[in-house]
């Protein structure tokens, strides 16, 4: 363990930057993916084309999209987050669309009834009802960009699987086992602490109802 | 990049070969051990509770990690990286089979044994039938991770369709990369796309057996 006692400003350097890595990519991706999920959720044709072409982009593997990104967008943090952006698009549009769907039709009568406008129902009853679907959502969605942010280390974007890298050029197994168990840790953290967020939410929601 | 292949063609062919080998190995280790296994823990209800959480966990950690992690126990090339790749599929089989069998109707097996099935019976004749569609979902699932992560195995030795993008990468040999990275999409896609038609086709005849 010395060279993480001794280094223990870089791995920290690298938590951080694959904490920004996740977080922009996954910001971006909501920003993207709620509105295409609210869109799919009120056009069954729409959702199954949207659904379609994520999931393709959901399959290739992480390297393959690096690649494939670098003759168009070069090296960097940028185009790593192309990738994590295209990662989590599937998820988050299935699940915003999953969780709207899931919404009783008497919830929506009654507030039609009551005069809501269907920007208003949107916002202030269907979100927030279709909320604990989408944070499950989340949940995946940053787990899966975790683990892709550190191969995103081979388009020098950072993170720790920079350190990862650096360990297996050097032959030098202490960094790649503390590159490894540190992004696995964040990964396991990440999920335990969204799967709380979630289960918060659910039980926020059945004491209301 | 087809350049690139039509003028390499032994590395292209090699690489791919490769590929086939570490996610094919893999998985059929995956399936060896998940699918009894899942079968055992519904028979031992206390034990399943520890081994789904420690799945969970295993499930998390992301498939990179989990490969090199291996560098210092078992060293580089093939071996490590079918061993990294069983453990990053088994997850999904693991939980599909047991979920599939727990999510089987009880009247279904209560009405089963009453007719005088025994236990071997119900299991062969009801239980896992039944259970297919979900199981063979997770093999889905499990197949297209493997073959998605093995293209890292490249990191640890491992060969694959990955090789060439790390050789690419580190000759400016563009086309090599575009190469690699565009079978191995496509390679995904096929799997993906094969393994879904696959359990269409099985969810179809389970309905109608059931009919």
């Amino acid at each position: 363990m010395t060279w993480a006692i001794e280094n223990y400003d870089r791995l920290l350097l690298a938590l951080w930057e694959h904490i920004q890595l996740v977080c922009v990519g996954l910001l971006i991706a909501l920003v993207i993916g709620v509105p295409l999920g609210v869109l799919s959720a009120r056009r069954p044709r729409f959702a199954l084309v949207v659904l379609l072409v994520s999931g393709a982009l959901y399959t290739v593997p992480a390297l393959a999209i690096f690649a494939l990104l670098i003759p168009y967008l070069g090296l960097g943090f940028w185009p790593a987050i192309v990738a994590l952006v295209a990662y989590a698009l599937l998820i988050i549009i299935r699940n915003v669309a999953t969780g709207l769907r899931e919404i009783s039709p008497d919830i929506l009568d009654a507030a039609n009834g009551m005069g809501y406008g269907s920007w208003r129902r949107l916002f202030a009853i269907e979100l927030p009802l279709a909320l604990p679907v989408i944070i499950a959502g989340v949940r995946i969605a940053v787990v899966t960009q975790v683990s892709v942010a550190t191969v995103a280390a081979f388009i020098n974007a950072g993170g720790l699987g920079d350190i990862i890298f650096q360990g297996i050029t050097q032959d030098f197994g202490e960094k790649v086992v503390v590159g490894a168990v540190v992004t696995s840790a964040l990964a396991v953290f990440c999920d335990e602490s969204l799967r709380r967020v979630e289960n918060w939410m659910r039980a926020n929601q059945a004491e209301h109802a | 990049m087809a350049g690139w292949i039509a003028a390499n063609p032994q590395i292209f062919v090699v690489a791919l070969q490769n590929h086939l080998w570490l996610s094919g190995i893999a998985l059929v280790a995956v399936l060896l051990i998940a699918l009894p296994l899942g079968l055992v823990l519904t028979r031992q209800r206390g034990l399943a509770n520890a081994a789904i959480a420690i799945v969970n966990i295993l499930r998390t950690v992301p498939s990179l990690a989990l490969l090199v992690i291996m560098l210092p126990l078992l060293g580089t090339g093939f071996l490590p990286s079918v061993v990294a790749l069983t453990l990053y599929g088994l997850p999904a089989l693991l939980l599909n089979t047991y979920t599939g069998l727990t999510q089987v109707d009880a009247d279904i097996v209560e009405a089963a044994r009453g007719q005088g099935f025994s236990d071997r019976q119900v299991m062969m004749k009801i239980e896992i039938p039944l259970a297919l569609p979900v199981i063979f979902a997770g093999i889905r699932t499990a197949a297209v991770q493997i073959v998605s992560a093995a293209t890292l195995a490249a990191f640890i030795g491992g060969g694959g369709l990955g090789e060439l993008i790390t050789a690419g990468m580190a000759n400016f040999n563009f086309p090599q990369l575009v190469a690699g990275a565009v079978a191995v999409a496509a390679l995904a896609l096929v799997v993906e796309v094969g393994f879904a038609a696959v359990e269409r086709l099985l969810t179809r005849q389970v309905r109608m057996g059931a009919a």
